[in-house]
């Protein structure tokens, strides 16, 4: 087993000395010839040229949008469905600072790393679908403040939570620099940064499902109804949570030489408690479609092509998998745990890109297909994410335990 | 319940926070300050356009627009980047007739409402215009409007979007829309949107067999500043009939208008948990006891 013998530095020292340790932390710690690399690196560097030639040519230079569908696999897959995945930080931090749920603990803080960084490229790939990408500068500094807008709440409430999940997560960064007072400082704003962070979280996860309430004649109402800003929320509930057992699940493997035994024991019992919750939100979730589908009379549409899209996505990607929560919560089994999460995330984003690709303008003669390199380009902005990730986790206390210093256990 | 200094003044500074942000978000859903300048409009009649395309060269050169080629009236066509308004032939129960389209110009848009920037923005004239300074070119605009008017220059690297805003320009000047002022047929007629809706209404009952008794852009969308007279029932003429009679931003009140509360009540109700589920925390003491 490797043992993690991070260089540690005092702040206070002479600036000489923390430039150097800052320098020696990042250069690249392990290998570099890993499978991960081998497939990534290509992919990144074909994204980064088709994110030039959309910059020199236009936006429709390399992606299929139309008049009639502005907007692609780049915001329904990128933005929509990622900011849904991302929903774990805020849940977690709900149950671990405002429940006082002590058992999560030990995830809640690669979780809020993991929910910070989605949220950061996942702007990243905002700006990429912008056509005068600038201009964002107007939302911010008050150049006419569009206040009735939905995407205006999206926009502020997105950026103002990306502050909440970096201080949520400062503390880990002081400990990686060993600044001891600094530590103090920011775990002290931890709990407004998490009361703010769930507030900012429930707004925005909601405003994603508002900003399609507009498109009322071009969303099949199979999906359309007035209560998609609720079910956005339900669903980034169990989302999210699913996103966490896959990713603890996955990293617990990668980053095993991180985690002490404590935090192994405990890992069960957490899938188990996650499991639960995930089916008790799946339950709520499928009933409101089911007052929703009565009270909208979509019976007519059921039998349709579009009807059976839809069944496919309840019955495969919500029904199941909350049943198989409930069976492996009840025969206490990890693997149909693992599983379960898999359908769910794979629901959640049928359900957004249904949303907003392909039940938006169904009855259009001519469909939306994104362009291989919409697809690279998603891939790039996930892989460069997984490698800032891996660079965070390999040097700060995120998955490992907190220095001898640290007393509390924030 | 013993709430120190320190947190009741956190709970304070997070709730004054809210307050600021929500009180913002709140004035939102309140419609624009009413003036006394009366709404424009166009009223365009089905009856009396004879389909020579003419208003389409207009509208290409006003706005420094490519003027369309030869048109082939065999092939239906749709508004783009490169023209703001087209003219197609629809073969209807009363034989051939032409249909203009354009952006409606709504009353209410909803382009307007989704856009963050106001780059949308419904002048006090009935004009919605676009202001290129603004415009951060997120598309929203395309996404809400019920019409699909707005179009977007996806081929351009610093793109415009490209719709009818009933010659602002020009009405500036004192002038009447470039297409309306150059229509043989007298097939369009500006004014305020009051005049002309007295006038379509009178236009109606005086033809009753010339007119099917409807004004498409009266209450459609919530009224619309461009409204059609038709010979024919508007499906016909390939009118999207099924777009709602309220305002499209309407379906976005709700939902604008609980923020400002959830804004508010949702910290407070977190911290009220935050304090009673605190015994679920064992204090350090507690720990190495069980230790």
């Amino acid at each position: 087993m490797r043992t993690t013998n991070t260089q540690t530095v005092f702040l206070d020292n002479k600036e000489g000395k923390t430039f150097k340790f800052l320098w020696s932390e990042l250069k690249p710690k392990g290998k570099i010839f890993t499978p991960f690399n081998i497939i990534s690196i290509p992919v990144i560097i074909t994204g980064l040229v088709i994110m030039f030639i959309r910059f020199t040519q236009g936006i429709g230079s390399v992606t299929n949008l139309s008049q009639e569908v502005p907007w692609g696999l780049w915001i329904g897959f990128d933005v929509v469905t990622g900011v849904a995945f991302a929903g774990g930080a805020y849940v977690l931090v709900f149950m671990v600072y405002i429940l006082n749920l002590d058992k999560y603990r030990p995830i809640v803080r690669v979780t809020v790393l993991n929910g910070f960084l989605a949220y950061l490229f996942y702007s990243a790939a905002l700006l990429l679908d912008l056509g005068r990408p600038l201009n964002i500068i107007n939302v911010i500094i008050g150049n006419n403040f569009g206040v009735s807008s939905v995407l205006f709440l999206v926009g502020w409430h997105f950026l103002l939570y990306m502050l909440a999940l970096l201080l949520e997560f400062s503390p880990a960064i002081a400990e990686w620099l060993n600044a001891k007072k600094m530590r103090r400082f920011l775990s002290g704003l931890t709990l407004g940064a998490v009361i703010f962070g769930i507030t900012l979280s429930v707004l925005h996860q909601s405003g994603i499902g508002a900003l399609f309430l507009m498109a009322k004649d071009k969303i099949h109402p199979l999906w359309y109804n007035a209560y998609m800003p609720l079910m956005f929320v339900v669903s980034s509930v169990f989302g999210g949570i699913s996103m966490v057992i896959l990713e603890g699940s996955i990293s617990s493997k990668v980053f095993d030489y991180q985690l002490d035994g404590n935090h192994k024991e405990h890992h069960n019992s957490i899938l188990h408690g996650l499991a639960k919750i995930c089916a008790l939100g799946m339950f709520v979730y499928f009933f409101m479609q089911i007052v929703i589908f009565i009270h909208q009379q979509n019976e007519s549409y059921l039998f349709t092509p579009m009807g059976y899209w839809f069944m496919f996505e309840v019955l495969g990607f919500v029904v199941l998998p909350m049943l198989l929560f409930f069976y492996s919560y009840r025969r206490r089994n990890i693997l149909v745990i693992k599983v379960a999460s898999v359908l769910t995330l794979l629901g959640i984003m049928l359900n957004r890109m249904n949303v907003s690709i392909i039940a938006f303008q169904y009855d259009e003669a001519i469909r939306y297909v994104p362009t291989w390199q919409e697809f690279v380009v998603t891939l790039t902005i996930i892989f460069i994410e997984l490698w800032v990730f891996r660079w965070i986790v390999t040097r700060m206390p995120v998955l490992r335990k907190s220095p001898d210093w640290v007393k509390d256990t924030h | 319940m013993n709430i120190d200094r320190r947190r009741f003044l956190k709970a304070m500074g997070i709730t004054a926070a809210t307050l600021a942000v929500g009180s913002k978000t709140l004035s939102a859903s309140e419609p624009k300050t009413d003036s006394d300048v009366e709404l424009k409009g166009i009223l365009y009649d089905a009856a009396r356009c004879k389909g020579c395309h003419g208003c389409e060269y207009d509208c290409a050169w006003e706005h420094e627009l490519t003027e369309p080629d030869e048109i082939d009236d065999t092939i239906r066509r749709k508004t783009d980047e490169t023209r703001r308004t087209v003219v197609n032939a629809w073969q209807t129960s009363k034989g051939e007739v032409f249909v203009k389209t354009q952006c409606m110009n709504c009353n209410d848009p909803a382009c307007a409402t989704a856009c963050l920037t106001q780059a949308m923005y419904k002048t006090e004239d009935g004009s919605v215009i676009w202001r290129e300074d603004k415009c951060m070119g997120c598309r929203y605009c395309m996404v809400s409007c019920p019409f699909d008017m707005p179009k977007f220059e996806y081929h351009s690297t610093n793109p415009r979007i490209q719709k009818c805003d009933m010659c602002y320009n020009l009405q500036q000047q004192g002038e009447e829309p470039a297409c309306v002022y150059n229509c043989p047929n007298e097939a369009l007629k500006f004014g305020t949107r009051r005049e002309l809706l007295a006038e379509a209404h009178k236009r109606i009952v005086e033809n009753p067999d010339t007119y099917y008794p409807y004004v498409y852009g009266e209450q459609e969308a919530g009224g619309t500043s461009w409204m059609y007279l038709s010979p024919v029932p508007f499906e016909e003429i390939g009118l999207n009939i099924h777009v709602q009679r309220q305002s499209y931003p309407s379906l976005t009140k709700g939902f604008i208008s609980s923020i400002a509360p959830v804004d508010i009540l949702l910290p407070a109700a977190l911290l009220g948990i935050y304090e009673a589920t605190k015994k679920n925390k064992p204090s350090n003491e507690e720990k190495e006891d069980m230790q």
